[in-house]
């Protein structure tokens, strides 16, 4: 037997949690960017999931969304490293507690 | 049997994701976060979406994790100040998510589906449908790729002083 979509839901809420935590708790930029790359997935996930479970899965709009959103997911982890970097190179620290002006 | 595989793909991921987000050093997060995102590509070549897995694998473990792992190394590794409170604080409101998603989930009449035949889905399919029906879409992405990597490279750019 397969597993049910509930099942499927329950890990990508797990997933989406775990991320969330990390972007909670965590003070270092780039552990926060690891928590929004996991919430990222959990959604992805969930698209994925929701088409397989549709009475007829024919039409591949779940694939092209979660592929589209992966796209988006790549750019944004691009950007926001670089931002990670723009930062450490002018405070010399990637904790988000010690950047606290926005005039450096 | 393949409830057992779907089980040993569940945990590997979770606890993958969980060791990625309490893990004290940097760098061996960022490994236990490209494992994560392997167990994912499996999740999705189990529900019959291989192209979804591939791309899952190049995108994430090739470019996005490494990615993390330059960055980790061109940054000064820090200690962390984390202090007992976050801890609590963010793991107390992720658990009360969780809870509340799974409270939702379990209760909703709406999911009660059973799955459909598993569905074969192409490259060609694919590629078809994103040059069609997706044609837009997919103009703004590489507009909106160009545009983020162009922004990337300004941002690191060293200042002239």
């Amino acid at each position: 037997m397969t597993p049910t979509l509930p099942v499927f839901l329950i890990v990508s809420s797990a997933l989406f949690c775990l991320g969330l935590f990390a972007a909670l708790s965590r003070r270092h930029a780039i552990f926060i960017l690891i928590g929004i790359e996991l919430m990222l997935s959990a959604a992805n996930l969930n698209f994925v999931v929701f088409w397989r479970f549709h009475p007829t899965p024919v039409e591949p709009t779940g694939v092209m969304v979660a592929i589209f959103s992966i796209a988006i997911a790549a750019a944004e982890a691009a950007v926001g490293l670089a931002l990670v970097i723009a930062v450490y190179r002018h405070y010399r620290t990637t904790n988000v507690d010690k950047l606290n002006q926005l005039k450096g | 049997m393949s409830s057992v595989a779907f089980v040993f793909i569940a945990i590997l991921t979770l606890a993958a994701a969980l060791a990625a987000v309490t893990l004290r050093r940097l760098i061996h997060a960022a490994l236990m976060l490209a494992l994560s995102f392997l167990g994912l590509a499996a999740f999705y070549f189990f529900v019959g979406a291989e192209f979804v897995g591939l791309v899952q694998i190049f995108v994430y473990v090739g470019a996005v994790a490494i990615l993390i792992v330059f960055t980790i190394l061109l940054t000064r590794r820090e200690t962390e100040t984390t202090k007992p409170l976050h801890w609590f604080a963010g793991g107390a409101i992720a658990l009360l998510v969780f809870v509340a998603l799974a409270w939702a989930i379990s209760q909703s009449p709406a999911l009660a589906v059973s799955a459909s035949p598993r569905p074969s889905i192409s490259v060609k399919q694919i590629g078809e449908t994103l040059m069609t029906g997706y044609v837009w879409p997919l103009l703004c992405l590489g507009l909106l790729l160009t545009a983020a990597l162009i922004g990337a490279l300004v941002l690191v750019m060293e200042e002239k002083r």
